[in-house]
């Protein structure tokens, strides 16, 4: 099983790579579109600034699809989720995949103080949300049925850092709430995204990235 | 909701841990990579390798500590003590970190904060702040709480947030040590000044502090070191403590 990492220099990815190797994959980190022939299945990972994704230019986009055309998975994780989306107010010029629709937009901390409310939070309210959006929240499943959620349970809880969100679609398969509720987790055919990192988050983000192998 | 996170702290010298050793119930607690294991199995949210004589020739001994530890662990780690360059972080990352916690370096050298948030993210760089009460304000010291700056821990915060940094580790030196709680006030103070995530340390010594620091603390992370060692099940008797609480943590 080989997985093309794709490096675009979006932050450190010793994380995914040993993920991935504890999980038995040979690791590909494919220096142009062309190496992507070799891969059984694609993971675009990433953090930091969606500017960082113009690095995947048109030649890798046109990559990308074409070996999804040809049955070979693609999972986005973090900034690399909110690629497969069609763009993000935090870089408006730069285009995503566009497998999915709508753009990603900014965690609002204004937003915070009503929703800290919620029933059962019996501790007093800091002066706003926090934003970025850093450590353990839940995955709350929508009734559609997932293949990289198989077996995870529901309001499992995953390690997120981030500021910028993906839109609710017909591809969420997971919602998260910090404020506003967003897509923590989407899915169509042989395109899976997850806002947090698996490779961070315990045995559920583990069970996760090999859910999705299985899929290659 | 967001789960408040509980962070445990290995104070490492030589590849050794160095708080904590010869408890109850706890085999082989000098060894790092044991200790990790057992945490994470416990469900702790997130563990730091503070290197605490972080000296050069030492490096190497910290990136092996690093990299053992960070192999079997699928959890995130940071790791602090005596960063002091980009290459020192550097070598952090390389051997397995997924944040770097720089403290001294910063104030010295603010522009640090700036250039490796440009680097490896602000999710990267933990600014830590060890601070006390200064007359009205709260003063921070550098050199292991040795050394005064003149500085304000709230100003220096806000600066430091501004500057790239993800989190803020505030450490209270006139608490550090006496497992008396929390310093609240200082940490509130600071948690209400900026919009990044501030993990609170040094006081913690019974659950109940823990709880205190989210609700009157406003504190986002909690972390302590010996604390966890009193039981074999500290970390998810503490959990279980703070659910009952009403305080959103993650449970297994």
């Amino acid at each position: 099983m080989i997985v093309a990492l794709i490096d675009y220099k979006a932050g450190n990815l010793t994380s995914v790579r040993k993920a991935l190797a504890a999980l038995g994959a040979e690791i590909l980190t494919p220096d142009s579109p062309a190496d992507l022939d070799r891969a059984d299945a694609i993971i675009v990972p990433g953090v930091g600034h969606f500017e960082a994704t113009a690095a995947l230019d048109a030649g890798w986009h046109s990559a990308i699809r074409s070996r999804l055309a040809a049955g070979v998975p693609l999972l986005g994780i973090c900034l690399g989720q909110q690629w497969l989306f069609e763009g993000s107010d935090e870089a408006p010029d730069v285009p995503g995949l566009g497998v999915f629709p709508g753009r990603c937009v900014k965690l609002d901390p204004a937003r915070g103080l009503m929703d800290d409310r919620a029933p059962g939070a019996r501790y007093p309210v800091p002066g706003s949300l926090k934003v970025p959006h850093v450590g353990w929240n839940a995955l709350k499943q929508t009734t559609r049925s997932s293949r990289l959620l198989a077996g995870v349970q529901d309001e499992a809880q995953a390690y997120f850092t981030h500021s910028y969100v993906a839109p609710d679609s017909d591809a969420t398969v997971a919602i998260t709430e910090h404020g506003v509720p967003f897509a923590s987790v989407v899915e169509h055919g042989l395109v899976f995204g997850a806002q947090f990192h698996p490779e961070k988050s315990g045995e559920t983000g583990l069970k996760m990235l090999r859910n999705f192998l299985e899929v290659a | 909701m967001l789960s408040k996170r509980i962070i445990a702290c290995l104070d490492v010298r030589d590849g050794q841990v160095v708080k904590g050793i010869n408890f109850e119930g706890l085999r082989n607690a000098g060894d790092p990579a044991e200790l990790a294991r057992r945490y994470n199995v416990e469900g702790i949210d997130e563990l730091v390798i503070l290197d605490v004589t972080a000296t050069l020739e030492k490096r190497r001994t910290m990136a092996r500590t690093v990299a053992t530890v960070a192999k079997e662990l699928f959890i995130p780690l940071a790791v602090g003590g005596g960063i002091a360059s980009e290459e020192d972080a550097a070598a952090a990352v390389e051997a397995g970190a997924d944040k770097v916690s720089i403290n001294s370096a910063a104030v010295a050298n603010p522009s640090l904060v700036t250039s490796l948030a440009r680097r490896y993210g602000s999710q990267a760089v933990v600014v830590a702040i060890d601070a006390k009460l200064e007359g009205n304000r709260f003063g921070v010291y550098v050199r292991s709480g040795s050394t005064p700056t003149g500085r304000d821990a709230v100003e220096w915060a806000r600066e430091a947030a501004d500057r790239g940094a993800g989190e803020i580790l505030l450490t209270s030196i006139d608490k550090d040590g006496t497992r008396s709680g929390f310093d609240l006030p200082m940490t509130a103070a600071v948690s209400r000044a900026v919009s990044i995530p501030v993990i609170a340390s040094g006081g913690a010594g019974t659950f109940s502090h823990f709880s205190d620091v989210f609700t009157e603390g406003c504190a986002d992370a909690a972390l302590a070191a010996s604390v966890f060692h009193f039981s074999e099940h500290a970390v998810s008797e503490l959990k279980a403590h703070l659910d009952a609480q009403g305080i959103p943590v993650r449970l297994r």
